[in-house]
């Protein structure tokens, strides 16, 4: 019984049966697999996590996405202004309480590549409804390259806690015909 | 008399009085019964407080309710975890640790009077952070991800009920070397023992990463430290969040092996391969902090993939493992039981009355389809970019902790009350459906979750029409529908958890004692032996044959291999990005 010592002494010579032997087997392949599934997806897969991270103080970060915002600003929207970047080029949004900032216009089929950090707090960029997460911090310069394949209005919203306002931290991506 | 006997023995000059339990034959030191009792009381206290917050977190979700505003869903939000998450579930594993070192091992427990100073630790830090979180300044989740500060008591609240914890552990190793010196058992300790040794070492890392990270944290909120880092912050911090969670899966691995073995007679198939399995727990499991991590800036993909995985997998290889060997053991002793017709007459014939053998059971099946798959596919790297901080997170932990770790704490109760506090469990055609009211609510809770976290609901989030908020956004009708059921589905937990808590107060003040002769009967329905020559011996000697077992196991894989590899079709499905 499991709640006693083993009947056998020597618990550890004895046999495993059959049935039990098969399904370790079978559990060691499959988690095989999947170990290998995520490094297949590295050389194969189209969507992986960029590595590329520069450390920034919240300062820096701010005033360069100042700057690419007003390089780049065509028009305001709810009174955040919209940057549109040449297609294929270094796009930059950041993210503070309550907003992310600024609204980004990109291309479909472009290859962007985007620059996210936080200049307060830690926040969560979720795109939808494309279903992308991934975490900002301040302090780190994430530079993710993502390529739109749909057109139309997405919404960035904030899925890291941070704050009494969190619920209003909503953000805008456009992706239009080229 | 509540004590059936009780007697003074000397053992290595040391007094200690005992009783005989009236079940077993075993000696239960008086002094590890009583800190069972406290700390399984303080447990269920929390698990009270907590489960209130819970359905107010639920009905706030429920968009056709939103029942509090939303500063108070916040601070409602960080109490329920830290009072359910931590509190009920550590209370009641220091219980399961003196249980499996005292009482099992027929030995004085270690140093009763440091078990008390470690209660006593972890309710007065308990008590801290709670009112810390109930003053209104530390709404900062569970996790406190620095630079958000909570007040000072908040983190030191934590730190004491750590230490606390930690004295118990220690308690408890103790207790295992007196034991051994003692020679109160003999060869090897028990299964359920060494599932509860694999829990301690690995809440010995838990605690050990909680200090390292909540005390400079705390110097920070007392401004002596200019600043915490976020990232090793949330890197160590999980070294605590996450292991701690593993501690709870071998504790309630362990419970289900008692449980089985009581209810219905089980023995492990096989020593070496349960064993062997909860090492693989020891060895593998502390990586999984990197589960919080993957979508993380400046962490590479290797070390996601290698620790994300376990090292390939082998603390997953121990759970898969523990997933046959419990229905084979409790399939074993039921044809060794004389239920030996067709592939599930063993299971048909299972003593599904006995709240304790079918929490234990809801369990098993909850924690492996729903917990347990959900876990794997959360946590693999690129899969993790649809799921992380949605409501699936969420969704995939209630059916961990609370449809595996809960629910097998509230089965075990039910033996605990007639075996430990000597009280027959009052209301036994209510406690009969008490299990399957909670499993049920809490399989929606998660599925529900699990749900709208797939249609990219965020976790922790008052309002997801976006009222407030300067642009507008939608999600799909269908989330808002899941969060509907799933704001039914807390309240059949509700009912379910509240019943639990009645069940369990009013038997301690209400139940009939037990004595030695209606202990058997205090247990609940157990299966009758039909003894026959047919019936063969079932068991880690002897014929092993159990198809009932094999075909659970085939059905659980392939729901495993079909769910994981459809989430890799969601994923190719996303925009092109690296």
């Amino acid at each position: 019984m499991a709640l006693t010592p083993p009947e056998a002494k020597i618990w550890w010579n004895e046999k495993v049966e059959r049935g039990e032997l098969v399904w370790i087997v079978i559990a060691f392949l499959w988690g095989l697999v999947m170990f290998f599934m995520m490094v297949y997806w590295h050389l194969e897969g189209q969507q992986n996590l960029s590595n590329e991270v520069y450390r920034i103080s919240p300062e820096k970060f701010l005033a360069k996405t100042e700057k690419f915002t007003e390089q780049y600003k065509v028009r305001e929207e709810a009174g955040i202004p919209v940057a549109k970047a040449p297609a294929g080029s270094d796009v930059y949004m950041l993210a503070r309480l309550w907003e992310w900032w600024p609204i980004l216009e990109l291309e479909k089929g472009q290859t962007y590549r985007v620059h996210l950090s936080s200049v307060d707090w830690q926040h969560g960029f979720s795109l939808q409804p494309v279903n992308v997460n991934i975490q900002v911090h301040p302090g780190l310069e994430h530079v993710v390259t993502i390529t739109p394949t749909q057109t139309g209005e997405f919404s960035v919203v904030c899925n890291e806690f941070c704050g009494v306002g969190h619920h209003t931290m909503i953000g805008r991506i456009h992706v239009v015909d080229k | 008399m509540s004590i059936a006997e009780s007697h003074s023995g000397i053992i290595g000059g040391i007094a200690a009085r005992f009783r005989t339990c009236p079940a077993t034959g075993l000696q239960i030191d008086l002094a590890a019964e009583r800190l069972i009792k406290a700390n399984a009381v303080a447990a269920v206290v929390f698990l009270l407080v907590g489960g209130v917050f819970g359905l107010l977190v639920a009905l706030t979700r429920w968009p056709a309710v939103h029942l509090l505003p939303a500063d108070m869903f916040y601070l409602v939000l960080t109490a329920h975890g830290l009072d359910v998450l931590l509190l009920w579930i550590l209370f009641f594993e220091m219980a399961v640790l003196y249980f499996a070192s005292a009482v099992l091992l027929n030995c004085r427990l270690a140093a009763p009077r440091f078990a008390w100073l470690a209660f006593i630790l972890m309710l007065v830090g308990g008590v801290l952070t709670n009112i810390a979180v109930l003053q209104g300044d530390s709404s900062v989740m569970f996790t406190s991800y620095v630079p958000m500060q909570a007040s000072p008591n908040f983190y030191l609240g934590l730190i004491l009920f750590a230490v606390g914890a930690l004295i118990g552990c220690l308690v408890f190793l103790g207790t295992l070397v007196i034991a051994k010196e003692e020679k109160t058992y003999e060869g090897s300790i028990p299964l359920v023992t060494f599932g509860a040794l694999t829990a301690c070492i690995i809440a010995i890392f838990t605690i050990a990463s909680g200090a390292i990270i909540l005390i400079p944290t705390w110097l920070w909120s007392l401004g002596y430290i200019s600043h915490i880092d976020t990232l090793m912050y949330k890197l160590i911090w999980w070294g605590m969040g996450h292991s701690s969670q593993q501690i709870n899966v071998a504790a309630h691995v362990a419970v289900w092996y008692a449980i089985a073995a009581i209810t219905v007679g089980a023995k492990p198939l096989s020593e070496k391969v349960s064993r062997t399995a909860f090492l693989m727990y020891i060895l593998f499991l502390q990586l999984a902090s990197a589960h919080h991590l993957l979508v993380e800036p400046g962490i590479s993909a290797e070390w996601k993939v290698f620790n994300t995985s376990y090292a390939m997998y082998l603390a997953v290889l121990g759970s898969l493992i523990h997933g046959m060997t419990v229905p084979g053991a409790i399939e074993a002793a039921q044809r060794r039981n004389g239920f030996v017709n067709g592939a599930f007459e063993w299971l048909r014939k299972a003593p599904w009355g006995n709240p304790a053998f079918a929490g234990m059971f809801l369990s098993l099946v909850l924690f492996g389809f729903l917990g347990g798959i959900s876990g794997v596919v959360l946590g693999t790297e690129q899969i993790n970019i649809l799921m992380h901080n949605t409501l699936y997170v969420p969704g995939h932990f209630h059916a961990t902790v609370v449809a595996g770790t809960t629910l097998a704490f509230m089965a075990l109760t039910y033996l605990v009350l007639p075996l430990i506090f000597q009280r027959k469990v009052i209301l036994p055609g209510l406690a009969k459906w008490q299990p399957y009211l909670f499993a049920i609510g809490v399989s929606g809770i998660s599925l529900f979750m699990m749900g709208a976290g797939t249609l990219g609901v965020s976790r922790r989030h008052w309002d997801i029409t976006f009222s407030d908020a300067a642009l507008s956004f939608d999600y799909p009708s269908a989330a808002f529908l899941m969060l509907g059921l799933n704001g039914l589905s807390a309240i059949l937990a509700a009912v379910g958890g509240g019943l639990y808590i009645v069940i369990t107060v009013g038997s301690l003040l209400f139940g009939e004692k037990v004595t030695a002769d209606n202990v058997v009967e205090a247990l609940g329905p157990m299966p009758t032996r039909k003894v026959s020559e047919a019936v063969k011996e079932y068991g880690n000697a002897g014929t092993f044959h159990l198809p009932g077992t094999y075909i659970l196991v085939a059905v659980f894989f392939t729901a495993f291999v079909l769910y994981y590899f459809v989430n890799w079709k969601y994923v190719s499905d996303l925009w092109p990005m690296g």
